[in-house]
């Protein structure tokens, strides 16, 4: 582990009602280090990523801490004042849906300045020149122009790419993108995560990005979280962990989703049964309902297994046990 | 175009256009028109397994409905097995019905919540005046792998990959000898999309079925198309074996397509996202996206 | 082609069991069921039993407080004002279903063929109904009432006819809805027929807002009733009304309040009760929001 640790979630755990949500979720972020974190839908993937940014919902029970650096104490615990200063500045945001995050009666460029505006001090005139700076930056075309429009009048990479404009603009320690490419086409996804890539490299933020697609991860992050049924089965280097996966979840999941090793028309290596909803998991091992390996001892919550809380798995029954397999 | 050689082909499309008038802002002038397809025309022989792919906003799903029967082109004709389709009224389409049917995209949107998963099933049966559909409910529910008891209950009591065996059951239904997949596995978890995949490859092969893939998702066509047709602003710019497409792409804008698609064998062997923008990396600014043109 | 291979353990999943968390429906359906249950019951037990005969009158027993022979007192003719309320709680039931009957045969059934029907025949009928629309109810139902003569069947055919333009609307824009949905395509895809779409797509899936508007109707022609027999063209005497009841308290005011807010409690109970219950059916009969219990 080397350089300044950012984000530190310790024992995380998250629940509604009855329901647990999340459970003992434990990893950290270093400055400039870029993390995936994984999971399909009802994982807790996003509910981590909001728990991040202090933006949990009212009605949930949140236990464990979450650390900044730069902030004093724990994300949990804060009050919405302190996060409001927070949010912006020592973290920032990038969404699926670009269009909600956009105030769409006024102009972007006006709500770029306004973002560099509430955490800095200089004069509107200065913000409006860093906003132009800034949409130059993400590649937005005529800067200058594109900073009068309204969100409506721009296509939907443009407003994701404004909105990574607003994320970056006061240089976050941490940069969190809950599946920010999904709503967009495959060409437009190639540039926008190109834009957050140079966009955390240039300022040594550290990025935490939530997807369900394994090809991007491996393509945008160096270190990957795997997330299934509220719990990190899996953690490790991208290289590591894709070629080598232990939990037998990710096993599961990289051969469901290989499409290019199975070519056409042969029989694609699947997972049984579906993903439970949220909340519904087995006790013990929570994959254990849909794994081919489980046995009694499953019924007990495995360990983590693995030198650090950065690498490792939680399985009784890993995979790639002895051999050295490359792909 | 076909010689007596050949065999008719399942779906012929010729020349198709299709405007849609944009509502009016001004009372002079009428609503602009929008050019949702610009000419197509392709060929898809019996049996085989076609792919149409393209980003939001080229066609392919107006294409998707002219074929179906769902909307009628400007211009041009359609084809289904030798016989013209856009000329008939809506009452009259009962041939294409029984010999084409469609797996939607949502597998919630497109089961109606407030049926029976047994009615849902058998309301082609129903348009066609089938009987003994009980049986056939049963049959069909068997062969996309779910269990008999699932016909009493509700669309929303079932995962998405279960809703999606319903729909594809309901497809199944009358026999039809085509099959078009309306993005079939874009709204599945990627543990599920495989069993899904799989059970339409079985289902095509075990019944010779002519397959139509619409999809925006390069990787899955892959896997199961022969041949494809990629799509651009309404118009098809290249079209081949899927082999040969993928990896000698013709036209720059497949080339760029494929180029943009992230893929894990790549980035394992040191991909990063400037790669996934090739030749743009240098001015990314000339790649302009277009995502809202026709939406 | 029952051979084929459904993937593994497809099969042998189980079916999970709802969806999102249910919502709290079960508060307003019961409160709602309570107090419509109230006036379906003073409306039966009215038929068999009352303490007094309602159009009784009775000068050695006029403008009597309440007590145990006469349980809400009398009003100025000496009759039982409880005996009254109950059976007012009929003519309550009936006004109610009339209004909703008229507007809700007439309403549905043109709201989905508004919906699927060609522009050119759905713009002129939606535009005829915002001319109706324009009539405020209860003039149209003075009209009728001049008309054919003051009878409560003729006062709420009325207020049915002039709630049918917001009813259309409603199902209309319901319907619209339902027919954009991907159901509806595959409905089409499959061969289905216009007549079918409607019937067994378009109406079960607007009929929760078909309750919460029927509800709404319902409260809309209770009060449209009051209002009527207020001004004298409701319900003729001697037939007990709550509107009625509550005009003829109003000289009394002051000196006896009691006969004012007894019917109007029971307007107030009547009205919130269908509101409630309207709103508590369609959330237990969504089925998104249905949980398996």
């Amino acid at each position: 582990m080397s350089g300044q640790r950012v984000l530190q979630v310790e024992g995380l755990d998250v629940s509604v009602g009855r329901r647990g949500l999340l459970h003992d979720v434990t990893f950290s972020i270093d400055r400039g280090e870029r993390v995936g974190l994984i999971g399909e839908s009802g994982s807790g993937k996003s509910l981590t990523g909001l728990a991040v940014l202090g933006l949990l919902p009212e009605d949930v029970h949140a236990r464990g801490t979450v650390a900044l650096a730069g902030v004093d104490g724990n994300l949990l615990e804060l009050d919405e004042r302190r996060l409001s200063h927070i949010r912006g500045r020592e973290v920032a945001m990038v969404f699926q849906e670009p269009m909600t995050a956009l105030n769409p009666t006024s102009r972007v460029g006006d709500q770029v300045a306004e973002a560099i505006l509430l955490h800095r001090r200089c004069s509107r005139g200065e913000a409006r020149r860093a906003a132009v700076e800034l949409l130059d930056q993400v590649a937005l075309p005529a800067p200058a122009e594109a900073a009068r429009a309204y969100p409506h009048q721009l296509s939907g990479g443009q407003r994701q790419r404004v909105v990574l404009a607003i994320a970056l603009a006061n240089d976050p320690e941490l940069l969190v993108c809950d599946e920010p490419t999904t709503a967009l086409d495959v060409t437009v996804q190639a540039l926008v995560l190109d834009l957050v890539v140079r966009g955390v490299t240039a300022r040594d933020s550290a990025l935490l990005f939530i997807t369900h697609d394994l090809s991007v991860v491996a393509t945008v992050c160096e270190r990957v979280l795997v997330m299934y049924g509220g719990r990190i089965v899996e953690a490790g280097p991208v290289e590591e962990v894709f070629r080598r996966p232990r939990h037998r979840y990710t096993q599961g999941l990289l051969e469901a989703s290989d499409l290019e090793q199975a070519q056409e028309h042969t029989r694609l290596r699947t997972i049984p049964g579906s993903v439970p909803p949220a909340g519904r998991f087995p006790a013990g091992c929570v994959f254990r309902n849909r794994c081919t390996h489980a046995t009694r001892e499953c019924e007990t919550l495995p360990p983590w297994t693995g030198p650090s809380p950065e690498q490792g798995y939680a399985c009784f029954h890993p995979a790639h046990e002895t051999a050295q397999v490359g792909s | 175009m076909s010689t007596d050689t050949e065999p008719t082909p399942a779906i012929r499309v010729d020349d198709v256009h299709r405007d849609f008038r944009r509502p009016r802002r001004s009372i002079r002038q009428p609503g602009p028109t929008v050019q949702a397809l610009r000419g197509v025309s392709l060929e898809v022989a019996p049996g085989e397994r076609f792919g149409i792919v393209g980003e939001s906003g080229c066609g392919k799903s107006t294409l998707m409905r002219i074929i179906a029967g769902l909307d009628r082109p400007t211009k041009g004709r359609v084809l289904i097995e030798g016989r013209d389709v856009t000329a008939l009224p809506e009452r009259r389409l009962g041939f294409l019905r029984q010999r084409l049917q469609v797996v939607f995209q949502d597998p919630m949107g497109s089961l109606d919540p407030r049926m029976r998963v047994r009615d849902i099933i058998a309301e082609p049966l129903v348009a066609q005046g089938v009987k003994n559909r009980r049986d056939r409910v049963a049959e069909l529910l068997d062969a996309v792998g779910l269990p008999a008891e699932a016909a009493n209950r509700y669309p929303h009591q079932f995962s998405g990959g279960q809703r999606q065996r319903i729909s594809i059951a309901r497809a199944l239904a009358p026999r039809p000898t085509i099959l078009l997949a309306d993005e079939p596995v874009s709204a599945l978890d990627v543990s599920v999309r495989a069993q899904v995949l799989n059970l339409l490859d079985d289902l095509v092969t075990e019944l010779g079925l002519t397959l139509v893939f619409v999809s925006h998702d390069l990787s899955v066509v892959r896997h199961v198309c022969d041949r494809l047709a990629v799509m651009s602003a309404g118009q098809i710019v290249e079209t081949g074996p899927t082999r040969q497409v993928y990896d000698h792409p013709q036209h720059p804008y497949t080339e760029r397509l494929l180029r943009s698609v992230p893929s894990m064998h790549k980035a394992l062997a040191g991909a990063s996202t400037t790669d996934l923008l090739g030749a743009d990396r240098a001015k990314p600014k000339d790649v302009e996206d277009k995502g809202t043109a026709h939406a | 082609m029952s051979r084929i291979d459904p993937g593994i353990g497809a099969a042998g999943e189980p079916l999970p069991v709802g969806g999102l968390p249910r919502r709290r429906a079960g508060a307003s359906l019961l409160v709602g069921a309570v107090l419509v249950g109230l006036v379906v019951a003073a409306a039966l037990v009215s038929f068999v039993w009352t303490p007094y005969d309602p159009t009784l009158v009775d000068a050695s027993s006029r403008l009597q407080t309440m007590s145990a022979r006469h349980l809400f007192g009398t009003d100025k003719f000496g009759r039982d004002v409880f005996s009254q309320i109950l059976v007012g709680a009929r003519t309550t039931l009936f006004v109610g279903i009339v209004a909703v009957g008229v507007a809700g045969v007439i309403a549905v059934p043109l709201g989905i063929v508004a919906a699927m029907a060609p522009r050119w025949f759905a713009e002129p009928l939606m535009r005829l109904l915002d001319l109706l629309l324009a009539f405020p109810a209860l003039l149209l139902a003075i009209m009728f009432s001049a008309v054919y003569g003051g009878s409560t069947l003729v006062a709420m055919i009325a207020i049915g006819i002039a709630s049918i333009p917001s009813f259309v609307r409603v199902v209309r824009s319901g319907s619209l809805q339902v027919l954009s949905t991907e159901y509806v395509l595959a409905a089409r895809a499959a061969g289905r027929r216009p007549v079918a779409i409607g019937w067994r797509h378009v109406l079960p899936n607007v009929s929760s807002l078909v309750i919460v508007q029927a509800s709404v109707a319902f409260a809309i022609a209770i009060l449209a009733e009051a209002a009527l027999s207020f001004l004298g063209y409701g319900t003729p005497p001697p037939v007990p009304s709550w509107g009625r009841m509550l005009q003829e308290s109003q000289e009394m005011l002051f000196t006896a309040p009691r006969l004012a807010v007894f019917p109007g409690v029971a307007i107030a109970v009547a009205v919130l009760g269908f509101n409630l219950l309207g709103d508590g059916l369609r959330d237990r009969y969504d089925p998104k929001l249905e949980d398996r219990r």
